[in-house]
């Protein structure tokens, strides 16, 4: 059983957690055009790496709250847990981010406020 | 009284009180131990050999060792409910009146029908089950049968209840400590002086491991059981320190995650009730250290498995520690020289010494000379090819052997014996450091496999880690134990390292993986006793193409099962990287598994068994409902009434009374369990807007609206009516099973995609009691009851929600309904529900007032067409499917599911669309789940249209209803559909209708009749 550090808690117990799967795939703004097979990347698409993996958290049985962890999936180290709406610190989570595949992805691009177009929702 | 028989009790035994006799059973015959024995040890000192059968030929077995890695010496004890099988006999602590039975043989031991498996085992080779059963494949329901019969070890207490109470405590430690013999004892002593908090686990009923069998070894200048038992008194005089013997380590999990078995009261005749029988530690240790020792490997020659043929060690043991010996004439096979000093042990013993039998040319100077003064025949390249015996071990065959051991070079020598004590070297105890994922190196020198690097914050320290001579081991576990102790923080104390001083032994052994069979085929040389698996089955396997050692392990079944290994790892490497001409490294091993012993399931499940196996929800109402003989149904953890039959009621005239009595008088259902959030914030509008597909920012204070969510696939994940209780404060109600998963839904969407939202989530499900009140007579009732509220339509609508009182309780009314008929929905805190429950069936006695239940809900529901999420939907249905457009929003840019709902996919018109079913026959119900297709008539398979997801009989309209998913539904409207029966009946004939069957244009809501 693995022990996770909850940003808010500390170190606990991995019983007292979710695992709620891939962490950083943006939300493509409804505003923006995609088309049905660029919109699967965002919906579908989930990675399953050998070696460092970035996941969202949630600490189920404790405060709630969800969190990021960068998880090496084959020797289970956790390499750092960090804030929502944050990105890693560690030097090899940054580069599992950087070189994520998603990064290229429209879906990831439609994430954000189209450059003229008014803003989704 | 049994006579006090034990022929094989010698003087010592460092364990046993020799002059305490203890009465046991075994097979229903009653012998006499002595108090310290083990079960084995007991057996062998009355001269007991054969204990059981073996797994596949049903082979006559006995004791082969005397700790965990005995693979044939398994019992069943107990009797009722406390029957436990497949216990290592070695590992049972006798106390008077035991009762033991011996397994897998019918109808006795001595005369056993399953040996005809043995003559027969020529047709019982490697992968025999793959091969054989393979076909035809429908005949294997009645192999199954015999098989299964066949199969397996031991009989469980299957009707009974197991009476005994098992706990489960959960530690931290600093350091845990697997093992208390010398080494783990040192690592202990040096941990707990540097202020670590220490856990030394022991299997065993007491530390020291092989040094309470030996006399011949001094630690600091005094004997090493003295030592032990000195160095035992200091630990248990420390507080950072405890010592726990009849503990396991037997899981080694991810970030030294441990989990150990503690026996409690195993070994107690008088079991004390206020002690759990085992004790289950889920530890978290910040450093490890093993110190798990070593195991003696048999040899592979043919009969090894006779009962008399037993490790040289465990001969060693039950001499040293239970003044027993293993025969009167015994022949030594080895292949080392630590064998030889056994072999001296049990000659001065009163063992005859027959002859000491080694596969090497010459052994030490020093051995011959000790062996010649004592008389015992040496037979340098020599080995056993074959042993002979019924049910005990009684001739072996003793043939000159090669130099590399691996063929014959003359005649063989045919001697009596009653025993044989073998060695073929030890192995390191790698299990746990294994099951860590910590990697292993072969060690040449040794002929063993040994750590080399970890994986997980933890070390072997002493035999386990490949270092067999104990000044080294001592030294091993100090340093290792200083390192953990830095490493947690603490400021090593280093002690000073004891004095050994014992016979130096050449621990070296001569690789020597499996002797030739002197009889030529046939006979059997095991590999791994306890899966009957020999060494031909190996060779077998290799030339039928399994070459990987998974393949192998799991083709022959070799290392598997509860055993995992433990004496057949290392000799079936060697067999296989033989046969395949590589080195063994180069083979590898292959996975030990937890748990190292079996573990009892019973300490596992501990107290999360009955009752506590899953926490039970009932609503404030339950007594009354108990009380009103309603029949209950779980729905998720909580527990609903179900329907309330009258006396001579079966369910269907139940259901039926309630329904009827709804729609023509009222009905009380208690709607408690539904799921309640209370959702607060500046933002509170906005974030339903995004989460309900239809829209929310315009709804006015104290109104109602009924909201269905999607995932963000598009498909329907829940429903429910949600009411603007102020501009910034809601009341959202979930369906009863989905409460829990939608509060985490909201609160994933919250924290992860908008935190900027100002919104606060609170569940207040089980804070309010709920009673809906439904029905013509509801109006009339309510005002009966007593209510400062304002009923007329037009003060209180439909889809609004009033403050007030009810009956003198606070209370919140929802005019809202799920029958079609004017209904309320009456909230109250939670402790008045059952106030609101007795003082309503009160007050609407006079007017027929009905307590109904899920049942009749569900037929309520149905004629009026309301969807059940997870009834109608199963993850794959979205709101068009369901013909619930008008809930989606076409004016909103964003909601939950909205782009999904987009995709070209969900247009097509051949999706499974929601639609209602009339049957032909008004009477004939269909069955729920049953496929419809348009023609009945057509070749199988016939083409599926889809399935139907709620039927019922409709009381209020004389007629049978149902709701079902079919391909391109919508558009067959009026169309008849078939249902094929699958027990013989005809078809049963359908027509498409619109889903809503009763009072389509919902003139009932307000109460008119």
């Amino acid at each position: 059983m693995l022990q996770l550090n909850c940003p808010f808690c500390g170190l606990r117990d991995e019983a007292e957690f979710s695992c709620g799967g891939e962490a950083h795939i943006a939300r493509p703004l409804a505003g923006n055009q995609l088309n049905d097979k660029d919109f699967a990347d965002y919906l579908f698409l989930r990675d399953n790496p050998k070696g460092v993996f970035l996941e969202r958290w949630r600490h189920a049985a404790g405060c709630r709250r969800w969190f990021n962890v960068a998880r090496h999936t084959v020797s289970h180290e956790i390499i750092e847990t960090y804030a929502m709406g944050s990105l890693p610190k560690s030097k090899a989570a940054r580069q599992a981010y950087q070189e994520s595949w998603r990064r290229k992805t429209a879906a990831e691009a439609a994430s954000k406020p189209a450059k003229k177009g008014k803003e989704g929702r | 009284m049994a006579k006090n028989k034990q022929v094989m009790r010698v003087k010592g035994g460092s364990a046993v009180q020799q002059d305490k006799l203890v009465q046991f059973t075994f097979d229903g015959k009653s012998y006499m131990g002595c108090a310290g024995d083990t079960l084995a040890s007991a057996l062998l000192a009355n001269n007991v050999h054969l204990v059981g059968r073996s797994f596949k030929y049903h082979r006559p077995r006995g004791i082969m060792a005397a700790g965990a890695e005995e693979a044939n010496a398994l019992v069943q004890l107990g009797t009722d409910g406390r029957v436990e099988p497949n216990l290592r006999a070695t590992q049972v602590e006798l106390y008077d009146g035991l009762v033991a039975k011996s397994q897998n043989r019918f109808p006795s031991l001595k005369f056993d029908v399953g040996q005809v498996n043995s003559l027969l085992s020529r047709f019982f080779p490697a992968g025999f089950y793959y091969k054989t059963f393979m076909w035809p494949a429908s005949f294997w329901m009645t192999y199954e049968k015999f098989i299964r019969n066949a199969a397996g070890l031991g009989k469980v207490g299957r009707d009974h209840n197991d009476p005994d109470r098992y706990e489960k405590r959960h530690a931290h430690f600093d350091i845990v400590i697997a093992g208390g013999g010398a080494s783990g004892l040192m690592a202990a002593w040096q941990a707990g002086m540097s202020g670590c908090r220490v856990l030394l686990a022991e299997a065993g009923p007491r530390c020291g491991g092989w040094l309470n069998s030996v006399d011949d070894v001094e630690i600091d200048s005094q004997p090493a059981q003295d030592w032990i038992k000195k160095t035992l008194v200091r630990l248990q005089a420390m507080e950072n320190v405890s010592v726990l013997t009849r503990t396991t380590l037997f899981g080694y999990g991810d970030h030294n995650y441990l989990t150990l078995a503690q026996t409690v009261t195993d070994h107690l005749k008088d079991k004390p009730a206020h002690l759990p029988r085992m004790r289950m530690w889920k530890v978290r240790a910040q450093q490890v250290i093993l110190a798990t020792g070593a195991i003696e490997r048999p040899l592979v020659f043919s009969g090894n498995d006779l009962p008399g043929v037993m490790l040289a060690s465990a001969a060693q043991t039950y001499l040293g520690e239970f003044g027993v010996l293993p025969g009167k004439r015994g022949i030594v096979m080895t292949n080392n020289d630590a064998t030889w000093h056994i072999a001296f042990a049990l000659q001065e013993a009163g063992c005859l010494v027959k002859a000491i039998v080694d596969t090497r040319p010459s052994a030490s100077p020093a051995l011959k000379r000790q062996a010649e003064s004592l008389g015992i025949e040496v037979l340098s390249s020599h080995g056993i090819t074959a042993a002979h015996g019924h049910l005990k071990v009684a001739r072996v065959e003793v043939s000159p052997l090669t130099a590399d051991g691996t063929d014959i070079t003359g005649d063989a020598l045919h001697i009596d014996c009653d025993c044989i004590l073998m060695s073929g070297g030890l192995s390191p105890v790698v299990h746990l450091h294994s099951q860590a994922r910590g990697k292993l190196t072969w060690d040449e020198k040794t002929l063993c496999f040994r750590p080399s690097s970890a994986h997980e914050a933890e070390q072997s320290a002493g035999a386990c880690n490949g270092t067999f001579d104990l000044q080294r081991g001592l030294k091993e576990a100090i340093t290792a134990a200083g390192k953990a102790a830095k490493a947690v923080g603490m400021a090593v104390q280093t002690v000073d390292v004891p004095v050994v001083d014992a016979p130096r032994i050449n621990r070296a052994p001569m690789a020597v993986w499996s002797l030739p069979n002197g009889q030529g085929e046939g006979e059997k040389a095991f590999v791994d006793f306890q899966n009957d698996v020999t060494a031909s089955d190996i060779k077998l396997a290799v030339r039928e193409g399994y070459h990987s050692v998974e393949h192998v392990k799991r083709y022959t079944t070799t290392g598997m099962a509860t055993d995992q290994g433990k004496t057949s790892n290392i000799n079936a490497l060697a067999i296989l990287a033989d046969q395949l001409g590589d080195a063994i490294p180069e083979v590898g091993t292959t996975t030990f598994r937890m748990p190292y012993t079996p573990t009892s399931i019973g300490m596992i499940a501990g107290r999360s068994i009955g009752s506590l196996f899953d926490p039970v929800r009932t609503t404030q109402m339950e007594s009354l409902h108990r009380q009103a003989g309603a029949k209950f149904e779980h729905v998720g953890q909580w527990m609903r009434a179900w329907y309330y039959p009258k006396e001579g009621e079966d369910m269907e005239q139940a259901v039926s009374r309630e329904v009827l009595a709804t729609r023509q008088a009222a009905g009380l259902l208690d709607a408690s369990t539904l799921g309640k959030i209370d959702i607060k914030g500046p933002d509170a509008a906005e974030f339903l807007n995004r989460i309900y597909t239809n829209g929310w920012l315009k709804l006015k204070v104290g109104r109602c609206r009924y909201g269905l969510m999607c995932k963000d696939d598009g498909m329907v994940m829940d429903d429910g009516v949600t009411t603007r209780l102020a501009e910034d404060h809601f009341h959202m109600t979930t369906t009863t099973g989905g409460a829990a998963g939608v509060l985490d839904w909201l609160e994933e969407w919250l924290q992860t995609e908008w935190p900027e939202l100002r919104v606060y989530l609170t569940s207040v499900t089980e804070q309010w009691a709920v009673a809906t009140l439904s029905g013509p007579a509801a109006k009339d009732i309510l005002t009966a009851a007593g209510v400062d509220i304002d009923l007329a339509n037009d003060a209180f609508p439909f889809m609004s929600m009033k403050k007030g009182h009810v009956s003198g309780l606070p209370a919140r009314l929802f005019r809202i309904s799920f029958t079609g008929e004017l209904s309320y929905e009456i909230n109250v805190p939670a402790r008045y529900g059952a106030a609101l429950w007795s003082t309503l069936m009160k007050a609407g006695a006079p007017f027929g007032l009905t307590p109904y239940g899920t049942e009749a809900m569900h037929v309520l529901r149905a004629e009026k067409g309301f969807i059940i999420v997870g009834q109608e939907t199963d993850g794959s249905v979205t709101p068009l499917d369901l013909g619930m457009d008008w809930i989606v929003s076409k004016t909103k840019t964003d909601f939950i599911g909205k782009r999904a709902l987009e995709r070209v996919s969900m247009a097509d018109p051949q999706r499974k669309q929601l639609v209602g079913l009339l049957t032909d026959d008004p009477n004939k119900v269909i069955p729920e789940g049953a496929h419809a297709v348009l023609d009945p008539d057509q070749p199988t398979p016939m083409a599926m249209l889809g399935h139907v997801t709620s039927s019922y009989f409709s009381p209020n309209l004389g007629h049978s209803i149902a709701m079902g998913l079919l391909k391109g539904g919508h558009e067959l409207m009026g169309q008849t559909v078939y249902i094929p029966m699958l027990d013989g009946h005809p078809p049963i004939k359908a027509r498409i209708t619109d889903t809503s069957f009763y009072d389509a244009k919902g003139d009932r809501l307000n109460g008119a009749s």
